[in-house]
C-alpha cells in the first residue's frame, strides 16, 4: 500500500514540481519579441523558399525589422505582400508588376548539336566544368541536367526534349533557378510580356546556324520587322526592350530560326507542347 | 582505464544508431545537409550528458531509496522532458547565438529513444555518476560521428543519378544498413 502512495506520491509531485516550475520560468525567462514579427510572419507567404536571399521567411521578416531588407524583397508574395509589409510597418512601398522566369534557349536536343554524352553528377555547374563547358556544341545553351529543375520549390520548371522550360503560372519568381543556372540562361521577365528571345548565343549567325537549329543568327530581320523600335540584335543575339514591345507578333512571325517566341509559338513542337499542357 | 572503454565502446562498438538501432528518426529526418546533422549532433551531446546526469540523480536519490525503482521509465521521461524545456528557455533568455545554433532541435529531442535509452543503460549497467556522463557523451558522441558521415553521403547522393525507385528514403535506409554492416567491422575492437 505505501508503495502505491509513494508512487503516487512522487509521480504526481514531480510532475505538479515541474509543470509550476516550467511555467514560471516561462514568465521569468520570456523574451520579448517586436509584436510586428507575427504580423509580417503573416504577410509572407510562408514558402519559405528563401529567393528573398534569406533563410526563409520567419529570417525575411526579422531582416525587415531591422531594416535589412526591402518590403518588396519577396518575390513569391509580390505587390499583395509588398503592401500588406509596407502597410505593418508604416513605410511606403513601390510595387513592381508580376515576373516569370524565362530560359533564353530553345536548342532542344532534336535542334542543337551535342559533342559527347554526359552521364556525370546530375548538376549543371559539373557538367559545366568538363571540355568545352560542358557537352552542348553551342557554349551559351542549356546543358539539359536539370539544376535549375533541383532549385525550383514549385514545381514549375520541366526538362522537355533536353532543356529546362519554365511554366510561367506556377513561376512564383522567387528567383532560385537564375542562380542555380551557371550558364545564366535564366532571367526574369515581365508576366504581362509573352514575346521572349530564346537565345543568347553570341557565336556569329553562320557559327550558330552550324550547331544550333534554333540559335539566334544575328539576321537583323527582327529589327526591321518591328515598328516600335523594341527589338536590337547585340553581340548577344536579338534582344527586347519589354517597355517598347507592343506584342504585336511582327518579329516572332519574320524570325527564321525561330528563336523569338510568344507564348510557345516559335519553340519546337515538343516544348511548346509541354507549355500549353502546363499552362 | 575502465572510462575510456566504455567511452569508446559507446562511439564506435555499440554506436547507438548503427548497432542499438537507437535514435533513428532524428538520423534520418536531420540528415540532409552536414551543417545541420553536426548541430543536431552537438544537441544530442548536450541532452545526453544532462539526462545522464539528472536521471542518476533521480534514482539514487528518489527512486531507489523509496523503493519505487520499477517506476524508472516514467520518472526519467518526466525529468528529461521538463529539463530540456528549462534549458531551452534558459539558453533562449541568455544567449541567443547559442539558441540559434541549438534551439531548433532541442524540442526534436527531449524524449528521443537514444536519450531515454541512454539513461537506461546507465542505469541496467549500474554506473556511477561521472560514468554515466562519460557513457551519455561517449553515446552522443557516436551518434553525431554517424549522422554527419550519413548526411555526407546524402549531400553527395543528392547530385548523382539514382534510379527514380531508389530516389529519396529507399536509398537513404540501404545507405543506413551499409553503414550499420560497416560499423559492425568494430566488434571484437574492445573486449570488455
Amino acid at each position: 500500500m505505501t508503495g502505491v502512495l509513494y508512487a503516487l506520491l512522487v509521480l504526481g509531485g514531480m510532475g505538479l514540481l515541474f509543470g509550476l516550475g516550467l511555467s514560471v520560468a516561462a514568465i521569468k525567462l520570456k523574451v520579448e519579441t517586436d509584436p510586428r514579427l507575427p504580423l509580417l510572419r503573416e504577410a509572407l507567404p510562408g514558402a519559405n523558399c528563401g529567393g528573398c536571399g534569406f533563410a526563409g521567411c520567419d529570417a525575411f521578416a526579422e531582416a525587415l525589422l531591422t531594416g535589412k531588407a526591402s518590403p518588396s524583397g519577396c518575390p513569391v508574395g509580390g505587390a499583395t505582400s509588398a503592401q500588406a509589409i509596407g502597410q505593418i510597418l508604416g513605410v511606403p512601398v513601390t510595387i513592381a508588376g508580376r515576373q516569370n522566369a524565362f530560359v533564353r534557349c530553345g536548342g532542344c536536343e532534336s535542334k542543337s548539336l551535342f559533342r559527347y554524352d554526359y552521364q556525370g553528377l546530375s548538376d549543371c555547374k559539373a557538367a559545366m566544368q568538363l571540355a568545352g563547358g560542358g557537352s552542348k556544341a553551342c557554349v551559351y545553351g542549356c546543358l539539359g541536367v536539370g539544376s535549375c529543375k533541383a532549385a525550383c520549390q514549385f514545381g514549375a520548371i520541366e526538362m522537355i526534349d533536353g532543356i529546362a522550360v519554365v511554366n510561367r503560372e506556377k513561376c512564383a519568381a522567387c528567383t532560385m533557378c537564375v542562380r542555380a543556372c551557371p550558364k545564366q540562361l535564366i532571367a526574369m521577365v515581365p508576366y504581362n510580356n509573352t514575346v521572349h528571345v530564346a537565345c543568347v548565343s553570341g557565336d556569329p549567325g553562320r557559327e550558330a546556324r552550324k550547331i544550333c537549329k534554333a540559335g539566334c543568327i544575328k539576321c537583323k530581320l527582327c529589327e526591321k520587322a518591328c515598328q516600335f523600335d523594341a527589338v536590337h540584335v547585340k553581340d548577344n543575339g536579338a534582344i527586347i526592350d519589354y517597355a517598347k514591345c507592343t506584342q504585336c507578333g511582327e518579329c516572332v512571325k519574320k524570325c527564321p530560326s525561330k528563336c523569338i517566341t510568344a507564348l510557345g509559338v516559335g519553340i519546337p513542337a515538343s516544348v511548346s507542347e509541354g507549355i500549353t499542357q502546363n499552362a | 582505464m575502465q572510462t575510456l572503454l566504455i567511452f569508446m565502446s559507446a562511439v564506435l562498438v555499440n554506436n547507438f544508431v548503427l548497432n542499438r538501432f537507437l535514435g533513428i528518426c532524428p538520423f534520418l529526418g536531420v540528415s540532409k545537409k552536414t551543417d545541420t546533422a553536426l548541430g543536431m549532433g552537438v544537441a544530442v551531446t548536450f541532452v545526453m550528458a544532462l539526462a545522464s546526469a539528472a536521471a542518476y540523480i533521480a534514482e539514487y536519490y528518489l527512486l531507489r531509496p523509496l523503493g519505487i525503482g520499477y517506476l524508472y521509465n516514467i520518472a526519467y521521461i518526466l525529468i528529461i522532458a521538463a529539463l530540456v524545456q528549462l534549458v531551452e528557455m534558459f539558453i533562449k533568455r541568455s544567449s541567443p547565438s547559442l539558441y540559434q545554433a541549438l534551439g531548433i532541435y532541442l524540442p526534436l529531442i527531449t524524449t528521443n529513444c537514444a536519450v531515454l535509452g541512454v539513461t537506461v543503460l546507465n542505469r541496467d549497467n549500474n554506473y556511477g555518476f561521472l560514468t554515466s556522463i562519460i557513457h551519455g557523451v561517449g553515446a552522443a558522441t557516436g551518434f553525431t560521428l554517424a549522422i554527419v558521415l550519413f548526411a555526407s553521403i546524402r549531400e553527395r547522393m543528392s547530385r548523382s543519378n539514382i534510379p527514380s525507385a531508389f530516389q529519396g528514403f529507399p536509398i537513404a535506409l540501404i545507405t543506413a544498413g551499409l553503414m550499420a554492416i560497416a560499423f559492425l567491422g568494430f566488434t571484437g575492437l574492445i573486449k570488455v
